[in-house]
């Protein structure tokens, strides 16, 4: 009696915890597999579930070029916010001192204004004849023609301004474990400040990398936002045909399909990059 | 605690991922089992459509059986476009005062298919959507609204100061006829709007919007009905009796604009801020806001005109959701915008046209005196008097055309998809 208790002990703890996710994650899922594959039209109503799998295929045919724009602005974003990051993640965790606290809650002081906002604050801070491109302009500095809003690389800018913080901070954090003797331990095996950063520091900060990573591209990978503040025609991402669909055209199934397929490609992705460069293997690599 | 011995602990914690994995797979499996019953029988029912469409004499029937019932609450929610009038607009403060009926006024509707797509599966659910009246354009959703019966068809007694001053043209138009459903909040026309800073041409045609000197600096609409009646307009085909072929072509000319280069964006309301800020030089518009946006930048810096091929007339109207709580508030609200004097301060500050007959020579007298209801000076609202944009003349009106309403709910789908793509690329 008391040994079946204690093994049911643990499923019992676990009923609400799990109730709450079968019920608000699960189950619209699999609702959203249903959507996914039916057809019809917002007045006849969409029916005929799991029949119309042609859905996902229609989803990669129609929009190639938007998935393709997602891939590359958000790889490039991550990319650029590393190369960004990485100096002040490194400053802060090294000579921050006693004000590290006071640094990153600078970082983080954006935050305090809605997203949109901010990415709106952009459109009329580079608007063409804005406060900056308009004196550049008026000094001869620029041609009349040249622009910023309405390119990929504004949509780009966006996505890296936008998601900086969440490649500083883990970086930080990775850095800021990084025990100042090993540093003098290499310093004592002769090696320069340039061996030091790239056999010691650097490998010991990957893990906050490749969270960062993580915490940039999922998110900008189905960014819309940046894309329909600054970029142009052509610049849209699979986020924007997601966001067309569903509010536009109402075509709920297609709607449905694309971001389940966002969200297949993403896991298997994490997955991949997780299995490829996971931080367990980049420590021992590092350590061999 | 020294930085060593944590350091090992962060390693102890990231080798874990092995058992850590097998704990989470049987948590899975868990939760899965019953969940993903209810679920896939969930699954298995899809959004129900509609029965069968309601004719006029029925939602008549409808609405004599509905407002008998309906007793004032003293309370209205009311919903509209942005960049109308401001919650505290004088208006609506003197509605208050005549009535007793507190209004909650939110600027919430950005644009007419993703305020449809927020609301549909509420009130498909039966719920109260939050507002008792709000205002949808003529156009695909509205026949939405209607032939989902998601709309309370309108009781017209308590409309005596609509039909008393209504401009009769407003009880005849094809979307509504007899204001059925809704009565019009506001008519305006889709033309082209040019920033006279940067284009010094005269613009009269719409080939300007195709013309590759402007290159990059031309903004078009991303409303798939808009964005048609342009197409067809600059190939000079009739939005009327328009057919599927006439739109593959509207489709094709547009591509050929994009992919040469020309647009620079497709916006939805943004582009008055594109226009006045130079990113953009000329562009498809809505004629009041060229209009207040000059007001309110205090320049006469934007222009406006109905292209000689062509323009698209629209009318934005009031109209009560199903299961809203305070209907007849919301029956009072229509009426109380016909009343001339609050009909003319609304025009005076949107400076879109009005369905109230006496507008015109109300605006006539403020114009005499020194200022507005809404302390606009005398040449604003002299200017106002003579805009064959807030008056127009038959001259005007016979260039403007109607939005495209497809016939049945696939062609609609398929117009839709058509130009969707083009904007969406």
């Amino acid at each position: 009696m008391r040994g079946t208790r204690t093994k049911l002990t643990p499923y019992l703890l676990m009923l609400p915890g799990g109730l709450w996710l079968a019920v608000f994650f699960v189950v619209p899922i699999i609702l959203m597999i249903g959507l996914s594959t039916m057809s019809g039209n917002i007045i006849s109503g969409f029916g005929d579930p799991f029949h119309h799998f042609g859905n996902y295929i229609d989803g990669f045919t129609q929009y190639g070029h938007q998935w393709l724009n997602s891939a590359i602005y958000a790889g490039l974003g991550c990319l650029i916010s590393i190369v960004l990051s990485y100096p002040i993640a490194y400053w802060i965790a090294f000579y921050g001192g006693a004000r590290k606290s006071t640094y990153l809650f600078l970082i983080l002081l954006p935050f305090f204004v809605s997203f949109v906002l901010r990415t709106v604050a952009w459109n009329y801070i580079l608007s063409d004849q804005g406060i900056v491109l308009g004196r550049l302009k008026h000094w001869h500095l620029l041609s009349q023609n040249f622009h910023i809003i309405g390119t990929a690389p504004a949509v780009i800018g966006g996505i890296v301004y936008n998601y900086l913080p969440f490649m500083i901070l883990p970086i930080y954090v990775a850095l800021e474990r990084v025990d100042p003797r090993v540093i003098e331990a290499g310093r004592d095996l002769y090696a320069n400040a340039a061996t030091v950063f790239t056999k010691v520091v650097l490998p010991l900060s990957l893990p906050g990398v490749f969270a960062g990573v993580l915490l940039n591209f999922v998110p900008a990978a189905s960014d819309y936002v940046n894309a329909q503040v600054l970029g142009g025609t052509g610049n849209n991402m699979i986020g924007n045909v997601i966001y067309n669909q569903y509010f536009i055209v109402q075509n709920y199934p297609l709607q449905a399909s694309l971001s389940f397929s966002l969200m297949g490609i993403l896991l298997i992705g994490i997955f991949i990059y997780a299995r490829a460069l996971g931080t367990e293997d980049v420590l021992e690599a590092a350590a061999a | 605690m020294s930085a060593r011995t944590r350091w090992p602990a962060a390693r102890r914690s990231l080798s874990k991922r092995g058992p850590a994995k097998r704990d989470l797979s049987r948590r899975d499996l868990f939760k899965m089992g019953g969940a993903a019953a209810a679920g896939l029988a969930l699954a298995g029912c899809g959004i129900p459509g509609l029965a069968k469409i309601i004719t006029p004499e029925e939602a008549l029937a409808e609405a004599r059986a509905f407002w008998p019932k309906q007793k004032p609450t003293g309370r209205l929610s009311f919903a509209n476009w942005a960049d109308y009038i401001d919650p505290s607009h004088e208006s609506l403060k003197l509605f208050t005062k005549s009535t007793g009926i507190t209004v909650s006024y939110a600027e919430v509707i950005e644009d007419d298919n993703s305020w449809f797509a927020k609301i549909d599966p509420l009130i498909r659910a039966g719920q109260y959507i939050g507002y008792d009246l709000m205002v949808v354009t003529d156009g695909f959703e509205f026949n939405d609204l209607v032939e989902l019966q998601e709309l309370i068809p309108l009781d017209h007694s308590y409309l005596p100061t609509f039909s008393k001053y209504v401009i009769p043209k407003f009880t005849k138009e094809t979307f509504d006829p007899g204001n059925l459903y809704s009565v019009p909040w506001a008519s305006g026309i889709t033309g082209i709007g040019w920033n006279t800073k940067y284009v010094k041409d005269d613009i009269t045609s719409i080939d300007v919007l195709w013309d590759p000197k402007y290159a990059g600096k031309i903004g078009m609409m991303a409303d798939p009905q808009e964005i048609a009646n342009f197409g067809l307009f600059k190939l000079g085909i009739d939005p009327d009796g328009s057919a599927k072929d006439d739109w593959n072509k509207a489709a094709q000319v547009l591509t050929q604009q994009r992919n040469a280069g020309i647009v620079r964006q497709y916006y939805d309301q943004s582009y008055v801020n594109a226009l006045s800020q130079g990113d953009i030089w000329i562009t498809m518009a809505w004629s009041g806001d060229i209009f207040q946006q000059n007001q309110s930048a205090g320049n006469n810096d934007l222009q406006f005109v109905v292209p000689q091929q062509g323009g698209t007339i629209w009318t934005d109207n009031m109209m009560i959701p199903k299961h809203a709580q305070n209907p007849v508030s919301a029956m009072k609200m229509m009426d109380w915008f016909y009343h001339p004097q609050i009909a003319t301060m609304l025009t005076e500050n949107i400076q879109y046209i009005s369905a109230c007959a006496p507008v015109k020579s109300m605006i006539g007298q403020d114009a005499k005196l020194k200022h507005g209801a809404n302390g606009q000076d005398q040449s604003t609202l002299q200017a106002l008097v003579s805009s064959p944009l807030v008056f127009p003349p038959d001259s005007v009106l016979d260039r403007c055309k109607n939005y495209i309403t497809p016939a049945d709910p696939q062609t609609a789908q398929d117009f839709k998809n058509l130009f969707n793509a083009i904007t969406e690329a």
